[in-house]
C-alpha cells in the first residue's frame, strides 16, 4: 500500500500553471527522487507536499490521511533545505530544538533528543556553535539533525547537496543513503542531478514543465526511457540520439543512418517487434548509450545482438578509467565509451561495436519510445 | 633618460596630489563655514558681532546667548526660550519613530514573506506616499485632526508623522527582508512557529542594521520637520524647528544674532549627534530612500 | 485544522491598518484636495462647485507665475550644481585619499540638519549688514559687495546657494557609492588598453553612472518641488515675492490669504509635477523586481 500518495495535483501561480496534474505514490520506507531541469516544478511539488505552498487542485495524502488542509507543522514531515536554512541567531542545539521548543516540549526532554541526534550525526562537539562558525558539510549535518529530531513520517529533501563541493557531495550522498537504510523512513528528495537520482532512489519521477514524464525504478528509467526528454536527461554522458530511417524486409528491420561521407550505416534491428516492420521508410530516432557503443574487445559477451562497424573518430577524450571517442553519425556528435587503452587515434577510422540489445527507438513526432 | 622622466612624472604627480588635497580641504572649509559661523557667534556678546566680523573668534567669551536661547528668549509672545519646544519635539519624535518603525517592520515582513495576490499593488501605493508634496494633505489633514479632537496636540502630530513616515519605513524593511532567506521562514513554519513567533524569533534578531537605519532616518526627518509642525502645532505641541523660526523671524526689537545662532545649534544638536555617532547608518538610509524598491 | 486559514488571514490583518491610513491620508486626501480645488472655498472649505475656475484664476496670477519661474531657476540650478559638484567631489575622493574617512562626513553633515537651521545660518551669513559683506569690509576690502539676499532679482540665487550647501554632499555620497561599485576588472582592462585616468573616467566610469544620475535627478527634483522650510527660514519668500516657490505660494494662499480653492489647485499642480517625474521612475525601477 502506498504511504505517500499524490493524485491529480495541480498548482497555479496566477495564470501560470506550474504543476499540471501529477500522480505519484511511494510505499513506506521508499526513497522517491523528483528530478528534472530547473523550472520543471519539482521544488514546487515538494513544497506542496510540505504544505508551504497551497495547491490548486488534487489531493496529497500521507499514511492514508489527506493533508491538504493541514499546516506544515501538522503534517508529520521534516524538511532539509537547499540553503540548510539554519536560524543564524541560534546555536546548533537551538536550531535542532526549535521545533520542540515551539511545541512546548520540556527542556530536559529536548536536550535528550538533541543529544541523541547529535550522536547519530557526530555533531556533538558543535552544539554550542552558531551556524556562521560551521563549514558547509557541518551545516548540512545540522540541517539533517533538525529534520531527524522530529522523527517524522516523511523526510523532504530540497536539493540538499547542491551547495557542497564535489567530494563532500559524494560523501554526503553515501551518508544519506546509509541513514535511509538504517531508519527506513520514507523520503522524498528533489535534485537536478541525475546521478544523485540514480544512486539514491528506489523510485524516480522525472518532471518537465510541470508534467510527469516518467515514473519508475532507476533501472527502468535508465534502460527504457519513456520519451526523448527522459533519454536525454538521464545518464552522463547522455544517450546518443541519432536521426535514422527504418528499412524492413519482411519481419527483419534495419536502421539506416546517414553519414557525412561514404555509405550510410545500416544496423540490423533484430529485436522482434512486429509493429516496426509496418513503419518501413519512416523516420525514427535511434538511441544508444555510450557504454553500449564501444571497442569490439569491450563489447558485452552476453549480448545477443552486436554489430561492428567502422567509424571516423574525430576526438578522443581519455578519462582515466575509460576513453570517450567522438564520431559523427546522422549529422550528430556521437559518444562511444571504450576501455582506457583501446588503440584508437583521433582522425582515423576505428571499429566500434553497437550493442543493439540496449538500443531504443523513438518516434520523432510524438517523442515517445516505440521499441 | 627614462629614470629622468620617471622623476619628472613623480614631481608632477606630487604637485597634482597637493592640488587635489587643497581642493578637497577648500570644500571642507566651505561645508564647515556656516557651522563655524554659528558656533563662534553664539558665544560672542551682541555688541561684538555688530562691531566686529563674523569670522573672528570671540574676544569676550560668553555662554549667555545659549542660556537665553534655552530658557528666556521671546518665542512668539512668551519669553519661554526654546526649552518647552525642545520637550515638545522629544515627546513627538519618540513615539512617532517607534510606531512607524514597528509598523514598517511588520509591513516589510508581510510584503516579502507572506506574499499574496495584489501585494505589489499595495506596496506601490505605500511607496508612492513617500513622494507626495505634503501641501496636498494640509487642508484635509487639518480637518481630520479637528474632527478627531487632535488639532494642535502632540498626539495629532504623532499620527501625521507616523502616516507619512510609513512609506519609507516599509520600503526600508521590505528591501532588507527581501534579501532575507525565505527558506528560514519555511523551516520555521515546519517547526510550527506562528506568524508572530517567526517575526520575533527568526527575523527580528537579524534586523539590527535596518532598525538602526530606519530609526535614524525617521528621527532626522521628524525632528527636522517644519511644515506639519507649523500647520498643526499649538503652544503645547509646536516643535523645535517652528520655535526656532519664530525666534529668528520675530520682527520686533533688536536682532539678537548670537541668540539665534545658539538656538539654531540647539535645534540641530540632536540630529548632529546622531549623525556623528552613526553617520554610516544615516548615509545608508539616504541611499535606501533614493535608490530603488 | 484552522491553523492554515488563520495563517493566511493574519498577515492581511496586520497590514490593513497601515494600508487604511495610507488610503485615507494620502489617496483620499488627494481626492479631497482635488475636489476643493473645484469649489469656492475661501477661509474654510465650502462646497459650491465652480469647475476649473480656480485653475484659470491661478494661471492668471502673476504671483503664481513668479513662483513657477522661481522654481524653474531654483530647480534647474540646484539639480545641475548639486550633480556636477557631487560627481566632482566623488571623483576627487575616489583617488585613494588619505583622510577620506574624515572628509566625507564633513561634506555630508548638512544633510542631517533641518532646513530651518540651514536657513538661519545662511540668512545671517549672507546678510550684508553683519555677514560676509560686513566681514570683508572689516578686513579692509571696502569695495566688496554681496547683497543678493536683499535684491529682488538675485535673492532666489541665495536659496540655491544654501540648498546646494545642504544637499551636494549627499549627491557626492551617491556618486561615490556608484564609483566604488564599478567592477575593478573593467578598469584594469582599460588600463591595459593604455587609457589614461582621465579617459577612463570620461569614457568608461562616468557613462556607467547613468543610473546614479537618474536617481540623483529624481531625488533632487522632488526635493526642489517640495522646498518650503528653507525659503521660509532664509528669506520668508521675499524680498517682496522674489523667492516665492509653489510650496510657499500654496501655504500663504490657503492659510493667510484665505483663498483655499486656489491654494488647493496649486497643491494639485505640485502633485502633478512630482508624479510626472516619480511615477515613471518608480515604474522602471520596480519592474524587474515584479516577478515572484
Amino acid at each position: 500500500m502506498s504511504f505517500l500518495k499524490i493524485e491529480k495535483l495541480k498548482k497555479s501561480f496566477g495564470r501560470v500553471e506550474v504543476l499540471k496534474g501529477i500522480d505519484l505514490e511511494i510505499e513506506e520506507g521508499g526513497f522517491l527522487v523528483l528530478v528534472g531541469p530547473s523550472g520543471c516544478g519539482k521544488s514546487t511539488l515538494l513544497n506542496t507536499i510540505a504544505g508551504l505552498e497551497t495547491i490548486t487542485d488534487g489531493t496529497i495524502s500521507i499514511n492514508g490521511r489527506s493533508v491538504n488542509d493541514l499546516h506544515p507543522s501538522e503534517r508529520d514531515i521534516a524538511m532539509v533545505f537547499q540553503s540548510y536554512a539554519l536560524y543564524p541567531n541560534m546555536t546548533v542545539a537551538g536550531n535542532i530544538g526549535f521545533g520542540m521548543e515551539i511545541r512546548g516540549v520540556a527542556k530536559a526532554e529536548r536536550d535528550a533528543a538533541i543529544a541523541r541526534v547529535a550522536e547519530t550525526l557526530q555533531i556533538g562537539q558543535l552544539l554550542d556553535r552558531k551556524p556562521s562558525q560551521l563549514s558547509g558539510g557541518q551545516r548540512q549535518r545540522v540541517a539533517m539533525g533538525r529534520a531527524l529530531v522530529r522523527e517524522p513520517q516523511v523526510f523532504l529533501f530540497d536539493e540538499p547537496l547542491s551547495n557542497l563541493d564535489a567530494k563532500l557531495r559524494v560523501d554526503m550522498r553515501t551518508e544519506i543513503k546509509r541513514l535511509h537504510q538504517r531508519m527506513g523512513t520514507t523520503i522524498v528528495y528533489v535534485t537536478h542531478d541525475q546521478i544523485e537520482a540514480m544512486t539514491l532512489a528506489t523510485r524516480i519521477a522525472v518532471l518537465k514543465d510541470g508534467v510527469l514524464q516518467q515514473f519508475g525504478t532507476p533501472a527502468e528509467i535508465y534502460a527504457r526511457p519513456a520519451n526523448l526528454f527522459v533519454a536525454d536527461f538521464m545518464g552522463s554522458p547522455s544517450m546518443n540520439l541519432i536521426p535514422a530511417t527504418l528499412d524492413a524486409d519482411g519481419a527483419d528491420v534495419a536502421i539506416v543512418m546517414k553519414r557525412d561521407e561514404g555509405a550510410p550505416l545500416v544496423l540490423p534491428y533484430a529485436k522482434n517487434v512486429p509493429e516496426l516492420a509496418a513503419r518501413k521508410g519512416e523516420m525514427v530516432v535511434f538511441g544508444i548509450r555510450p557504454e553500449a557503443l564501444t571497442d569490439p574487445d569491450s563489447a558485452d559477451r552476453n549480448a545477443r545482438h552486436v554489430s561492428e562497424l567502422d567509424c571516423d573518430i574525430e576526438v578522443i577524450e581519455p578519462a582515466g578509467s575509460d576513453t570517450f571517442a567522438v564520431t559523427r553519425i546522422g549529422g550528430r556528435e556521437i559518444v562511444a565509451r571504450l576501455r582506457a587503452d583501446a588503440p584508437i587515434i583521433a582522425g582515423q577510422k576505428a571499429r566500434l561495436a553497437f550493442n543493439l540489445d540496449k538500443a531504443v527507438l523513438f518516434d520523432p513526432q510524438t517523442q515517445l519510445r516505440i521499441a | 633618460m627614462s629614470a629622468d622622466r620617471m622623476a619628472g612624472a613623480g614631481r608632477s604627480n606630487k604637485l597634482l596630489r597637493a592640488l587635489l588635497y587643497s581642493v578637497l580641504i577648500l570644500f571642507a572649509v566651505y561645508y564647515l563655514l556656516p557651522l563655524y559661523v554659528m558656533l563662534v557667534n553664539s558665544v560672542k556678546p551682541l555688541e561684538e558681532i555688530r562691531q566686529g566680523d563674523m569670522l573672528s573668534l570671540p574676544t569676550l567669551f560668553t555662554l549667555e546667548p545659549w542660556a537665553k536661547a534655552w530658557s528666556s528668549a521671546q518665542i512668539g509672545v512668551q519669553p519661554t526660550g526654546l526649552k518647552p519646544y525642545f520637550l515638545n519635539s522629544v515627546l513627538m519624535v519618540v513615539p512617532a519613530v517607534t510606531i512607524s518603525t514597528v509598523l514598517g517592520a511588520l509591513n516589510g515582513y508581510i510584503l516579502t514573506k507572506w506574499r499574496f495576490r495584489g501585494d505589489d499593488v499595495i506596496f506601490g501605493l505605500i511607496l508612492l506616499s513617500c513622494f507626495i508634496p505634503f501641501q496636498i494633505a494640509l487642508i484635509p489633514a487639518a480637518r481630520i485632526l479637528g474632527m478627531l479632537g487632535l488639532a494642535g496636540t502632540t498626539t495629532g502630530l504623532i499620527l501625521i508623522h507616523v502616516v507619512y513616515g510609513l512609506g519609507f519605513t516599509t520600503l526600508f524593511f521590505r528591501n532588507y527582508y527581501a534579501a532575507f532567506p525565505t527558506e528560514l521562514v519555511r523551516a520555521a513554519q515546519i517547526d510550527g512557529a506562528s506568524f508572530f513567533q517567526i517575526f520575533r524569533r527568526i527575523l527580528l534578531p537579524s534586523s539590527a542594521p535596518i532598525i538602526v537605519v530606519t530609526v535614524i532616518w525617521q528621527f532626522t526627518n521628524i525632528w527636522n520637520d517644519f511644515l506639519f509642525g507649523v500647520s498643526f502645532g499649538d503652544f503645547d505641541s509646536l516643535p523645535m524647528t517652528v520655535a526656532l523660526n519664530n525666534l529668528v523671524s520675530s520682527s520686533g526689537g533688536v536682532k539678537e544674532y548670537n541668540v539665534h545662532f545658539a538656538g539654531a545649534i540647539l535645534a540641530a544638536l540632536p540630529t548632529l549627534v546622531v549623525y556623528i555617532v552613526s553617520g554610516r547608518y544615516f548615509v545608508r538610509g539616504l541611499m535606501a530612500g533614493a535608490v530603488k524598491g | 485544522m484552522n491553523r492554515n486559514r488563520l495563517q493566511h488571514i493574519i498577515p492581511k490583518l496586520v497590514l490593513s491598518p497601515s494600508l487604511a491610513l495610507i488610503l485615507i491620508f494620502v489617496y483620499a486626501f488627494i481626492l479631497y484636495t482635488f475636489y476643493l480645488s473645484m469649489t469656492d472655498s475661501r477661509m474654510l472649505p465650502s462646497y459650491g462647485f465652480v469647475g476649473f475656475e480656480n485653475y484659470s484664476k491661478l494661471w492668471g496670477l502673476r504671483h503664481w507665475w513668479r513662483a513657477l519661474s522661481n522654481l524653474a531657476i531654483f530647480g534647474s540650478l540646484y539639480i545641475v550644481i548639486c550633480s556636477v559638484l557631487g560627481l566632482f567631489l566623488a571623483i576627487l575622493l575616489d583617488q585613494k585619499i588619505r583622510g577620506e574617512g574624515f572628509l566625507r562626513p564633513i561634506y555630508l553633515y548638512p544633510m542631517a540638519l533641518s532646513f530651518i537651521v540651514t536657513g538661519t545660518a545662511w540668512k545671517w551669513f549672507l546678510d550684508p549688514g553683519i555677514g560676509l559683506e560686513n566681514t570683508m569690509h572689516q578686513w579692509g576690502w571696502t569695495g566688496f559687495e554681496f547683497s543678493w539676499i536683499k535684491d529682488r532679482t538675485l535673492a532666489i540665487y541665495t536659496v540655491v546657494i544654501a540648498a546646494v550647501w545642504q544637499s551636494s554632499g549627499f549627491v557626492m555620497a551617491m556618486f561615490l557609492a556608484g564609483l566604488r561599485g564599478v567592477d575593478s576588472e573593467i578598469i584594469k582592462a582599460a588600463q591595459i588598453d593604455g587609457a589614461s585616468n582621465a579617459t577612463i573616467y570620461r569614457r568608461i566610469i562616468i557613462p556607467m553612472m547613468r543610473p546614479v544620475f537618474l536617481s540623483a535627478f529624481v531625488v533632487l527634483a522632488h526635493l526642489a518641488i517640495k522646498s518650503y522650510d528653507l525659503v521660509v527660514a532664509l528669506t520668508g519668500g521675499g524680498p517682496g515675492q522674489a523667492t516665492e516657490l509653489p510650496a510657499t505660494f500654496m501655504y500663504s494662499y490657503t492659510f493667510t490669504r484665505n483663498q483655499m480653492g486656489i491654494g488647493a489647485s496649486s497643491a494639485i499642480i505640485m502633485l502633478v509635477m512630482i508624479f510626472s517625474i516619480i511615477v515613471p521612475y518608480l515604474y522602471s525601477e520596480l519592474k524587474p523586481g515584479r516577478q515572484r
